[in-house]
């Protein structure tokens, strides 16, 4: 595949190694639309932040081809690239104020003072912090920080900008309140970014598409909801949210569905094929627990199986219920508070329910 | 604040007891204990270090041997207006000194003191010393009769001046100064200043061996700072090798590299680069050489140590904003190690100007230092005070240095590691 006119970042069979004995990224292909929003997400080891360093710079890539405008940039030395990019401490540099530091892009770029001053100005008015151009970054709280960071990344009016778990070290709120600024500040200027996490939250609420990784492999690439509701993989749909998995064999399938009997003696249950198939084959019943049904009535579920309560966790808004089936003692459905919801003790057998479109038939691990 | 305190009462405790005393006892013992942990230093300290430095001071403004050894004369000679000859009573306290002297023989001692003033008065005291016992009233005559230096007032307003228990002879001698006849204090003749251009020659030394160290230390710091923790480890043992040989093996090493029949002359000779073996010893190169070599470590240890708390990020932060490498080390890197500049800078440029062994092997004789000036004044001079003015005048460049140093870069900027 070789990316069209609105692709700014094309990957091409991108290989990467640091040791010569294994690939951290293994034959990488991807696009990154103009303009658009696009998170890697992945655990620690996944490789996310060596494709971001190679997108940078700051990494060769051991084979294959990044084009940035159509432009291979192998050879591009990081500050020849014109990209912006916020690091995962900040990187402010703590010798120079505020203000110096915005303006440090700018200053190199050889920029007239008026200029600079106007932009450095309007870099902060955009992150909230006019009148801190004085202050030192050790002066700044965390969040502040954060602000100026971006800010900094911005000022030189990069087209791409790229972001290394910029909110890892904020709190839980302020890095809420962080995501929504970034992602008014990608909205508003239109610029693309390119944004590393290993916050599945974080990727759900900012991106267009995420490209989650496990092992040096893009597993899925998709937008958020399609992520959620549709995981290819085992892996994605344990990542992405919360997830219940039931191992089974398939007994019979057609073009769209199949049986499986599950193991530990819960019963043949119908799933939506996915990534598995053949009779005979294990495979991986995944399920969202918002999707399960308790004591459903009649024939409203297209498929039932006993269960019994173990644990009720009152959350507010829902109960989380912690069932056994079929030998998975950690099978979660979320019961919502809602008006005549159903009361449960814990220790009684019930019965679960869902619809064969919300149970996918995914890979299962060898045994 | 919603409760209002009234400040005229001081707070107090549950039981009644101000809060302020409260507080105190009950951190007496932490007090107690933890001035238990630092009273051996703060002893040594005082024995070692603070002791020696206040009897050094003293020493060199001591003048307590001329009150002494002439009594008599020192008492007479305070009401003297100085002008002409002294009075009867002054020739007749010295003729009685004299006698006295003569007896204790320690005569010489105090002419010795006051040769360093005038010279030529040893031989005015130790001559009359021996003529003592026929010396009459009126003193005056006989004294003269028996030195004919003794009608001259110089000598007498020389003994009139110092006469205190204190001086500043030696300190005055040590910047180069001196009392002129009239009393008021002037520089000595060039012909006779060696001190000033002495602690000059010290301190550019010093500055040369401080700025090479920086521009050899400060790439192999950052070279130190930036390998895996492994070859970091093993190449810093290099850095810290020189420091199990002795500072004596280590500068007569020096001596054996850079002599004319030496291994680097040799070697240069031998693959035709030069006829003529270079002067590379017994002169400044020598002493620069030798120098920086001993004392680099001091430069690479607090600069390693900076450079290993600069976050690298910062660097590639730089290069991602548009600035070449270059551009970024100089604006970025550079200014974030001056803590380490500093502090390694300081601590060279002090432990050279009290340098002794490394000058006194390799340099020459236009490579004397201000240590050396002070041993010859110990060890040939036996003018211990005049030694101890030299070291009180060394202590006192280094404290303005330092006061310098702190208003120009701060010593809270300092960083050792």
């Amino acid at each position: 595949m070789t990316g069209s006119a609105d692709n700014i970042v094309v990957f091409e069979g991108v290989q990467k190694s640091y040791d010569g004995e294994t690939l951290v990224v293994k034959d990488l292909n991807l696009d990154v639309d103009r303009g658009e929003f696009l998170t890697m997400l992945g655990p620690s080891g996944s490789g996310k932040t060596t494709v971001l360093m190679m997108l940078a710079g700051f990494e060769v890539p051991t084979h294959g081809q990044i084009l940035l405008n159509g432009t291979p940039i192998n050879n591009t030395p990081p500050h020849k690239r014109g990209i912006g990019m916020v690091f995962q401490n900040y990187a402010l540099f703590p010798h120079m104020t505020v203000g110096e530091n915005l303006a440090f892009p700018l200053e190199v770029r050889k920029m007239g003072k008026a200029e600079i001053e106007d932009r450095v100005n309007k870099a902060l008015d955009m992150v909230r912090l006019g009148g801190f151009a004085n202050r030192r970054p050790a002066q700044l709280s965390g969040g502040q920080q954060q602000r100026v960071a971006v800010a900094r990344a911005l000022v030189f009016e990069p087209e791409l900008v790229l972001m290394d778990e910029p909110l890892g070290a904020l709190d839980k709120n302020l890095r809420e309140e962080m995501q929504y600024e970034i992602k008014h500040i990608h909205e508003n200027l239109g610029v693309s970014m390119v944004y590393v996490t290993h916050d599945q939250s974080e990727a759900l609420t900012m991106s267009n598409r995420v490209a989650v990784f496990e092992d040096g492999v893009i597993q899925q690439l998709a937008p958020p909801d399609v992520l959620y509701e549709q995981p290819d993989n085992a892996f994605v749909a344990g990542f992405i949210g919360e997830n219940n998995k039931l191992y089974g064999k398939i007994v019979s399938e057609d073009d769209v569905n199949c049986k499986v009997e599950l193991e530990g003696g819960g019963g043949t249950v119908a799933a939506m094929k996915v990534n598995a198939s053949g009779v005979g084959t294990r495979t991986t019943l995944s399920m969202r627990p918002e999707r399960v049904t308790i004591n459903p009535e009649g024939n409203a579920s297209e498929n039932t199986c006993s269960a019994k309560v173990e644990e009720l966790i009152y959350l507010g808004d829902h109960i989380r219920t912690r069932v056994s089936v079929s030998g998975n003692s950690d099978f979660i459905v979320k019961i919502p508070n809602s008006h005549g919801h159903v009361i449960l003790q814990e220790g009684t057998e019930v019965t679960i329910g869902w619809q064969t479109d919300d149970c996918r038939a995914l890979d299962a691990p060898n045994v | 604040m919603a409760i209002a305190t009234d400040s005229s009462q001081p707070l107090t405790t549950a039981d009644g007891t101000p809060l302020r005393q409260s507080l105190r006892r009950a951190e007496r013992l932490n007090k107690l204990r933890a001035f238990g942990l630092v009273a051996p230093l703060f002893l040594f300290i005082l024995v070692f270090f603070v002791f020696p430095i206040a009897k050094l001071a003293s020493v060199s403004v001591d003048n307590s041997i001329v009150p002494e050894i002439l009594t008599n004369t020192v008492e007479a000679i305070q009401d003297w207006d100085g002008t002409d000859l002294p009075p009867e009573p002054v020739w007749k306290a010295m003729a009685a000194d004299l006698v006295e002297g003569k007896k204790n023989r320690n005569i010489a001692k105090v002419g010795k003191r006051l040769n360093f003033e005038k010279p030529g008065f040893r031989r005015l005291l130790i001559k009359s010393a021996r003529k003592a016992d026929k010396l009459e009233a009126p003193y005056k005559e006989s004294l003269i009769k028996a030195n004919k230096k003794w009608a001259d007032p110089e000598f007498w307003r020389v003994l009139q001046r110092e006469s205190g228990d204190y001086t500043f002879s030696y300190i005055l001698r040590a910047v180069d100064m001196t009392y002129s006849e009239e009393g008021s204090v002037t520089m000595v003749d060039d012909k006779n200043a060696v001190y000033l251009d002495i602690f000059g020659r010290t301190l550019f030394i010093s500055a040369q061996v401080t700025l090479t160290c920086l521009l050899l230390g400060f790439p192999i710091a950052y070279l130190l700072s930036t390998l895996p923790a492994k070859t970091g480890n093993m190449l810093m043992i290099f850095v810290l090798l020189p420091f199990w040989i002795s500072l004596l093996v280590r500068t007569t090493a020096w001596i054996v590299l850079l002599q004319d029949q030496g291994v680097i002359n040799s070697a240069l000779i031998g693959i035709g680069v030069i006829n003529e073996p270079l002067e590379l010893i017994r002169n400044r190169v020598g002493v620069v050489v030798a120098m920086t070599h001993i004392l680099l470590p001091f430069m690479i240890l607090p600069l390693y140590s900076v450079m290993k708390g600069i976050n690298p990020s910062l660097m590639r932060a730089a290069k991602s904003m548009g600035a070449n490498p270059a551009i970024a080390f100089w604006r970025v890197y550079t200014p974030l190690t001056v803590p380490g500049i500093g502090a390694g800078g300081l601590l060279v440029f002090i432990i050279s100007i009290g340098y002794y062994i490394t000058p006194a092997l390799v340099g020459g004789p236009k490579d004397i230092m201000a240590s050396q000036l002070i041993d010859i004044q110990m060890n040939q001079q036996l003018n211990w005070n005049m030694a101890s003015a030299i070291g009180v005048v060394l202590l006192a460049i280094t404290l303005v240095l330092f006061a310098i140093y702190n208003r120009l870069v701060g010593i809270d900027r300092m960083k050792m590691g």
